[in-house]
């Protein structure tokens, strides 16, 4: 639709304009006060020109909280959550739309549910699965009297345990198991006409080579704006990482940036936080700018 | 090359039944069109064949095999989908040779396969393009390459032509019938276009409603429709069909308003009746000339080579094709005369042929 109004043009114009504003106004607080020195920090009002000490401020944060070895823990994290969920979610839906099995409608109804539970809500049970993986098992065991029995007869005494706490793995995999990324794919799915389906079939094709040569190529655009989405809400994840990571050598670099936050009665370091924060925003930042036009086409429109 | 034959085979969904057993034996090499309605179970039939629906009951056998069991890959078809059902991110290329690589054929052979396909559709130049960058017809060609390219024992043809402009089915049409010279391949090709129908087909099988009609000749199936369905499903314009009634002294047609008197031929008097004509066969004649029934023009479609005239024969409607000069006005009275040996007769409570009549027509008498 073309109009001419000039008048609504500018208008809205305006709006988008302070919007901008809006939204660029606290990361422009940010650069500014990374680049004032401890002094300058502290005045009120604080001067809202730069000031000369940014990679001074960059470099005292760096190593105050050791980024480097947390920005790759963060970036293995968000990175694995991306990648599992991109892979999972491809999985479970390809599994949900295209196979009619027993149980179908309610393993589709299980993923749905997990929706309206997030990692929030089931936090302790998630973190007490986490700390022995095996413990649920060792419940049903001890719950049955098999654990009892198996003792009574071999005089073992069950005690099934596989901790995850301070790994990766513990880190990574309760982040993967949620649905949006299945639903996502669902909806690409169910438009990949029926006719390619078949096409493929009477190719000689089977249903993984189908998945592998048709299904996944068409969803690129799909997996780019799951992974961007996932990436940046694991590298995000404070609760979780800050819950498993005991030792300091697993934490991510969202959880450590607390390290640089000025304690009540300690020197009130806010250009060095600041400065931390920067850095730990940054890749997040790369990966949208570089997945940018990927992202939009995955969310808007399927490829013609 | 492979004959198919089809042994009573059902299909039902749930609980309506779309195919109602179905017996057809498709000769090696032929080239066999089922024709039908939409919803007629003409795909549906088509797809069990290929192996994409389950058949409910009966079976198909290719070559003598019973093929019931087995995967699509495993039938030795080929289809062509309504849509073409391209790969949209493969090129040109990698779509026609898809089926070999899934069949794990060494690349140097597989090209060298492409190529010959390629140069038999004329896409040589076009092997790097995408889909999206083809036109309707190239499309086309490439599906048909890429059924082409296994050197199927079978083709199959879903309605391949249907999402073509006018002038592009008429000419890929010719390219399917010399394709299908040149590679000898049985072929089952499914339309409800029977201009497409007729001039495919070795043999047409006529579907209505889950069952065959007819299974013929084009040539058959014009000239001598087995049911009332056939005979006003295939031609154009269609069938003229008036209702009658057996009488003592011959048949009474539109409720007895006209008696177009004709030997009765055995049948028992009140018996219902349903005389078929096409509107080639029917001449227009000076109202009033002998032997003539009047009628009123209601309108005229021009043809170019001819004209169709519709008109009102006490209340029925009624077209007659013809290629004279006459061009009556809307409105006026013309007189129409057919002849006998013209004339189908259906049951009207089945719909079945009535084929006693043939033999023994004479001219009817008004």
């Amino acid at each position: 639709m073309v109009e001419r109004t000039p008048i609504l043009n500018l208008f809205t114009h305006l709006i988008l304009f302070l919007g901008f504003v809006f939204c660029i106004a606290p990361f422009a607080i940010v650069v500014i006060a990374a680049s004032h020195s401890l002094k300058e920090v502290n005045d009120v009002p604080m001067s809202l020109l730069p000031g000369s000490d940014f990679w001074v401020n960059l470099q005292t944060a760096w190593t105050t909280a050791d980024l480097g070895p947390k920005l790759f823990n963060s970036f293995v994290m968000a990175a694995g959550v991306a990648a599992g969920k991109v892979i999972v979610s491809a999985l479970t839906a390809f599994s949900i739309v295209y196979f009619r099995y027993r149980g179908r409608t309610l393993i589709f109804w299980l993923i749905f549910v997990t929706l309206m539970l997030p990692l929030e809500v089931r936090i302790v049970p998630t973190y007490a699965v986490v700390a022995n993986v095996l413990s649920p098992y060792q419940a049903i065991l001890d719950v049955t009297g098999l654990s009892w029995l198996i003792e009574k007869i071999s005089g073992v005494e069950v005690s099934l345990n596989l901790g995850l706490l301070n790994s990766y793995t513990g880190l990574i995999m309760p982040l993967v198991a949620t649905a949006t990324g299945t639903f996502l794919y669902r909806q690409f799915f169910l438009t990949v006409p029926d006719e390619l389906t078949e096409a493929a079939r009477m190719d000689g094709a089977g249903a993984l080579r189908f998945f592998v040569d048709i299904l996944l190529p068409l969803s690129r655009t799909n997996m780019a704006a799951l992974g961007t989405i996932m990436f940046l809400w694991a590298w995000n994840q404070y609760l979780w990482p800050l819950l498993i990571t005991t030792d300091a050598s697993h934490a991510t670099a969202v959880t450590e940036l607390k390290q640089l936050i000025p304690n009540v009665g300690g020197m009130p370091e806010w250009h060095i936080a600041m400065a931390g924060t920067l850095i730990v925003m940054l890749p997040p930042l790369i990966v949208v700018v570089a997945m940018q036009r990927w992202f939009v086409r995955g969310l808007i429109a399927t490829e013609k | 090359m492979a004959s198919i034959t089809i042994r009573d085979v059902k299909k039902s969904y749930a609980k309506a039944q779309v195919v109602h057993g179905v017996n057809l034996d498709i000769a090696s090499g032929e080239f066999v069109v089922i024709l039908g309605p939409s919803g007629c179970g003409k795909s549906t039939l088509l797809r069990m064949i290929a192996g994409l629906e389950e058949i409910s009951d009966g079976t198909i056998a290719i070559d003598g095999k019973v093929v019931n069991k087995l995967e699509p890959r495993e039938r030795g078809c080929a289809m062509v989908f309504q849509n073409y059902a391209l790969y949209p991110h493969m090129s040109v290329a990698q779509n026609i040779g898809y089926s070999l690589k899934v069949a794990g054929v060494a690349a140097a052979q597989r090209n060298q396969r492409i190529q010959a396909v390629a140069r038999i559709l004329e896409l040589e130049h076009l092997l790097d393009r995408k889909p999206a960058a083809l036109s309707g017809g190239q499309r086309q060609r490439v599906a048909m390459g890429r059924a082409m390219i296994r050197e199927p024992k079978v083709f199959l043809f879903d309605e391949p032509l249907s999402n073509l402009d006018a002038k592009l089915r008429v000419q890929m049409r010719s390219e399917i019938r010399k394709l299908h010279r040149r590679l000898g391949a049985t072929s089952v090709f499914v339309t409800h276009d029977q201009v497409e129908a007729m001039t495919l087909a070795d043999r047409l099988v006529v579907m209505n409603g889950g069952r065959v009609e007819q299974v013929g000749t084009p040539a058959e199936i014009y000239g001598r429709p087995a049911s009332r369905f056939v005979a006003s499903f295939v031609g154009a314009p269609a069938m003229n069909i008036l209702e009658g009634v057996v009488a003592l002294d011959g048949i009474s047609l539109l409720e007895g308003s006209r008696r177009l008197p004709m030997p009765r031929a055995g049948l028992p008097v009140g018996t219902k009746v349903a005389m078929g004509i096409r509107p080639e066969a029917v001449r227009m004649v000076d109202p009033g000339a002998a032997g003539a029934v009047e009628a009123t023009v209601d309108f005229v479609e021009e043809l170019g080579a001819g004209r169709v005239v519709y008109v009102d024969l006490d209340g029925a409607s009624f077209s007659v094709v013809t290629s004279e000069s006459a061009h009556p006005a809307p409105g006026s009275t013309i007189g129409l005369k057919f002849s006998p040996s013209d004339m189908h007769f259906f049951s009207s409570e089945t719909g079945a042929r009535l084929d006693f009549f043939v033999a023994s027509l004479p001219e009817p008498v008004v």
